[in-house]
């Protein structure tokens, strides 16, 4: 029978929920490097028993941990995250140049098809590469190489490359997005990237228009139409049906599009979800009320989804990296919640139910379908 | 044979007791001693101290002895207690919430 594997990483450590496909009955293993921050775990597409987490440290800095044996053991492997060429200066908050400067590793992206390659996103932002199972790494330059970098900015969260969308029908093709940078694609293997934030308006910008400098949440897409991107971004939910080129506004009759949490059905592309979040100012539901929103023609027309979630009282987040889906049938959906709750979904978002209720702030989810 | 103390966090990452100790020919200064403990526990190597500038990370403390060797250079000689191995060399992750 299939299962499902579920990698938190919160404020506190990383934590295994495992479930066979069912997914009624959880179990729990963890904490796993209790007291460090563990930003992002996510196992290999090719080989699910590897996977890799990201644990850091304001006092002690960056480790990263791989497992080959599904999360039993870890082995503490290559941490040297060095720019290349000439550093280069962003934008600091007060509007003065700073020079780029290592800080942490937001999000670990495994090659669709080498289980030994993996991609990193890091603050101050920016996109490394290992070969070799994350012994060591190599910084991708050409993204910083844009030009625009001078004019990136950190968000409340820092200067975090954090999300990485790999193109399963062309290895040549990626997305990032970065806070407060915006998207970008390569169209040539990682060599060069062009900006892609047409159709993106974002006010805290002396040009709302501008080429860079939007906060952009998160992006996602499904699988069998990589082109078709969805986006959270600080306000304004989007989509781009032309690999990012434009982007228009589906934020519909959301209650709030401001959020930072967006993901795709597994077997429905039109099937989008997000968490609305009341404001830039205020980080939780709207009304105390927790509610997954699902838009089943990909944008625009919103359902909230509340069955088994808190609404009353409910003042959590749901950070970027905190929703996942798996791809059994139907589909499971997933996040976590700065509170310490995961809930899950066996039904595609009908029906929620905490599978852990009493975690460190989570920071992250990923999900594994198993064999 | 010195001996050190590490904070939890480093404990944990190292998989080793609270106090470790590591061979250093006398007199031993801060450098030695942090050069030892990286050789001996290779993952350590830039938690302490910075990778590339090899200075102390920010929230890292060194005392011993009831004295503040933080700020001291990292040549600075040991006092007699630490060399003789009667007291540890404290490696502390300061007091910063969290």
């Amino acid at each position: 029978m299939s299962g499902v594997r579920v990698l938190a990483g919160t404020r506190k450590g990383a934590f295994i929920l495992e479930s066979d496909g069912a997914r009624r009955n959880w179990s729990i293993r963890g904490p796993f490097f209790g007291g460090w921050e563990i930003y992002h775990m996510k196992g290999s597409p090719t080989d699910p028993n590897r996977i890799y987490a990201s644990q850091s440290s304001s006092w002690f800095g960056q480790v990263i941990q791989r497992s080959d044996d599904g999360g039993a053991t870890w082995e503490a492997v290559g941490k040297e995250f060095v720019y290349e060429g000439e550093i280069g200066t962003h934008q600091h908050y007060d509007g003065s140049q700073r020079p780029w400067e290592f800080k942490r590793v937001w999000h670990l992206e495994p090659s669709l098809t080498e289980p030994d390659t993996v991609y990193a996103g890091v603050e101050d932002a920016a996109l490394f590469r290992s070969n070799d199972g994350g012994n060591s790494w190599t910084e991708l330059p050409g993204l910083r190489r844009h030009g625009s970098g001078p004019a990136w900015m950190p968000g409340a969260g820092g200067l975090c490359l954090h999300t990485i969308l790999l193109d399963p029908s062309n290895p040549n093709r990626a997305f990032i997005a970065i806070s407060s940078a915006g998207a970008f694609r390569t169209d040539d293997g990682f060599a060069t990237w062009n900006a892609i934030n047409r159709g993106l308006r974002s006010d805290y910008l002396p040009d709302p228009q501008a080429e860079t400098g939007h906060c952009v949440h998160r992006i996602a897409h499904h699988p069998s139409r990589p082109n078709v991107l969805f986006m959270q971004k600080h306000w304004d939910v989007m989509r781009s049906d032309d690999a990012g080129d434009t982007w228009h506004e589906v934020s519909g009759n959301l209650p709030s599009d401001f959020g930072f949490v967006i993901d795709v059905h597994a077997h429905e592309p039109e099937t989008v979800y997000v968490v609305p979040i009341q404001s830039d100012s205020e980080h939780y539901p709207p009304g105390g009320q927790l509610r997954v929103w699902r838009s089943r023609c990909g944008g625009n027309e919103w359902e909230p989804l509340s069955d088994g979630l808190p609404q009353r009282d409910c003042y959590v987040n749901v950070l970027r990296d905190a929703m996942a889906v798996d791809s059994l049938d139907p589909c499971g959906v997933y996040f976590g919640t700065t509170g310490g709750q995961i809930y899950a979904s066996a039904d595609s978002g009908g029906r929620w139910t905490p599978i852990a209720a009493h975690l460190p702030p989570v920071l992250s989810v990923e999900v594994q379908t198993l064999p | 044979m010195i001996r050190v103390v590490l904070p939890y966090h480093l404990r944990l990452l190292a998989n080793t007791a609270e106090e470790v100790t590591v061979d250093v020919p006398p007199p031993a200064t801060i450098a030695a001693i942090l050069e030892a403990l990286e050789n001996a526990y290779p993952v350590l190597r830039g938690t302490i101290r910075h990778p590339r500038s090899g200075a102390r990370r920010p929230l890292v403390r060194f005392y011993a002895c009831r004295l503040d060797l933080s700020g001291e250079p990292f040549e600075t000689i040991l006092p007699d207690p630490v060399q003789s191995g009667k007291e540890p060399f404290l490696i502390v992750g300061a007091i910063a919430g969290g």
